[in-house]
């Protein structure tokens, strides 16, 4: 089994070197013949676990309350303006 | 005996007759930190200035305070280290990563603001594997944290520095977080006490998220009692963590010296059966007896689907992470995710490629459905014994580089402590003993939210041991 990797780092965000998808290649192969063990064991009608402590429907009132200063939310952003943070632009005039 | 080899009882008993104050017991930490750290690597960042008025607010409090606000500070005056994934106002977190060099938190995870309240002094933040991605403390963006027993191994990983700091005594006690064997396994490289309790027993909030389904937040000490005073403060529900429950925080401290006489304790014959170290498996056999020897009841459990823990892990695991890790695009925070490290960018992709389309079925869902065999597994184990006992890795500590170009082959290493993750149950890795020097725990397992139980089972293995009074020679 193999992974597409440049697809996936694509689908990722994650630019990667021309050295890089090789060796990653190799090493996601190797993890994921190993992870096909689960092909394995038959799970027909076993349910899927992905809540381990059984909460459900956790909710709150629709409440707002104090949260963080908009000074304090954008110290740690490199691009700014008129305490905005700054993007590339997706649509073009 | 200096002050920053105390534990936490031993500090809060000093502090309380006056033989030293908060100052000088922070003090003894910081002079610790500046004359090893540079050998160990354990600390990213130290904030001596806050450190030291924090110790000071605290000695202000001891001379004015009454018994009642004694009772109001469980940590008061005590100097503490924080894995550097907890959030911490004003003081820079970096998960490890370069992508978070400079990321400077506007606030406090629930951890942190509870432990502040409860009087705690924090003297820094530790090192890790990136994003808590490793069990050996090697994947860190800020240089390998080295084994204070023998600085050629590994300290086990990913909260890699907590457990080093506090085995070298920079600190009387450390956060961490468990996610597949982060806490049990340095702790059980380092001869501490490492828990895992129960997922959501423990806030999450605030505390850069690993895998959602999977994080345990915990903590090093170094004795058992410590950590029951320890997860007094950090347990209970939090509003701004909606996986923890309306249970209430039992009195950890109460059951502690009840003794373990008729107490049954299951070992899993597929933990001990094959591909163990021979020595590990001698050493989890004298354990055994020790705890016979004090009236528990020991038999041999089952948990069939053992073998398939680790592929099942290596699917949720990589799929939530790569959910989680999608917020560092550099916008808000952080630098561009070029600088993830390798082991991020692995974890990234394997996790995208098993959610992405045509593959969700086979991969995610079909794991998802071994972690109800293998949590049915324990459910079933707990009908028979109170408790479970296990190693926590299948071979001593392994020398630095040994593994680290082999990700299958350290993705291993995690066999015996990914279980718990998966099935959500609380674990207590204590020292068990050395193999040629390095120490080798064991783990407590126990049914969710049983914390109570596995201090109990500890407590009366640690007092009729020495392991947890040896320290390394530094």
């Amino acid at each position: 089994m193999q992974i597409n990797v440049p697809h996936v780092a694509e689908l990722a965000s994650l630019p990667l070197k021309k050295e890089e998808i090789k060796k990653f290649q190799k090493q996601l192969s190797a993890i994921l013949n190993y992870i096909a063990k689960l092909n394995e064991l038959d799970t027909k009608n076993i349910e899927p676990t992905s809540q381990v402590t059984g909460l459900e429907n956790v909710t709150r009132e629709d409440q707002s309350s104090p949260s963080l200063s908009q000074a304090d939310v954008l110290k740690n952003t490199k691009s700014k303006h008129n305490g905005f943070f700054k993007v590339k632009a997706i649509f073009e005039e | 005996m200096n002050l920053n080899q105390l534990t936490i009882s031993q500090a809060r008993k000093g502090l309380k007759e006056k033989k030293f104050s908060s100052v000088e017991l922070t003090k003894a930490c910081l002079e610790r930190i500046k004359k090893i750290d540079s050998q160990i690597n354990a600390f990213i960042t130290t904030c001596e200035k806050e450190a030291l008025d924090k110790a000071k607010w605290a000695d202000k409090q001891l001379s004015n305070g009454t018994i009642e606000q004694w009772n109001n500070y469980p940590l008061l005056g005590i100097p503490i280290a924080l894995k550097d994934l907890f959030s911490t106002k004003d003081i820079k977190t970096t998960a490890g990563s370069k992508v978070l060099e400079d990321y400077i938190p506007p606030y406090d995870a629930t951890v942190v603001k509870k432990l502040k309240d409860a009087g705690a002094v924090i003297l820094g933040k530790t090192t890790l594997d990136a994003w808590a991605h490793g069990s050996s403390g090697e994947n860190s963006d800020f240089g390998p944290t080295k084994n204070p027993w023998n600085q050629d191994y590994v300290p086990g990983g990913s909260s890699s520095g907590s457990a080093a700091a506090l085995a070298a005594d920079m600190c009387l006690a450390a956060t961490g977080t468990d996610t597949g064997g982060s806490i049990r396994l340095p702790a059980s490289f380092c001869n501490v006490v490492g828990s895992k309790p129960t997922y959501g027993r423990v806030s999450r909030y605030g505390i850069v998220a690993m895998a959602s389904s999977l994080d345990s937040i915990g903590h090093f000490t170094k004795t058992v009692e410590d950590s029951a005073i320890f997860l007094a403060v950090t347990a209970g529900q939090d509003p701004f963590d909606s996986t923890t429950p309306n249970k209430p925080v039992p009195n950890y401290l109460a059951a502690l010296k009840k003794g373990i006489e008729g107490i049954k304790i299951g070992f899993p014959k597929e933990y001990t059966e094959k591909g163990l170290d021979p020595k590990i498996k001698e050493g989890f056999s004298k354990s055994l007896d020790v705890l016979t020897g004090l009236g528990a009841i020991i038999t041999e459990v089952s948990l069939p689907h053992t073998e398939y823990a680790i592929a099942c892990y290596y699917i949720i695991q990589p799929a939530e992470v790569s959910s989680n890790l999608a917020r560092y695009d550099g916008i808000r925070f952080g630098s561009v995710r070029q600088n993830f490290g390798d082991e991020a960018k692995r974890r990234i992709m394997l996790g995208t490629f098993t959610l992405s389309a045509g593959y969700y079925e086979a991969y995610y869902k079909k794991a998802m459905q071994v972690r109800t065999l293998i949590k049915k597994d324990f459910e079933e184990a707990f009908t028979k014994v109170d408790a479970i006992i296990a190693p926590v890795s299948p071979t001593p500590p392994w020398k630095l580089g040994e593994k680290v170009n082999d990700p299958l082959k350290m993705y291993l290493s995690d066999i015996f402590t990914v279980t718990a993750n998966l099935a959500g149950i609380p674990g207590l890795s204590i020292p068990a003993g050395f193999i040629n020097d390095l120490p080798v725990g064991i783990q407590i397992l126990g049914p969710q939210f049983s914390e109570e139980r596995l201090f109990q089972i500890s407590y009366a293995y640690e007092q009729s041991t020495e392991w947890h009074k040896t320290k390394p020679k530094l």
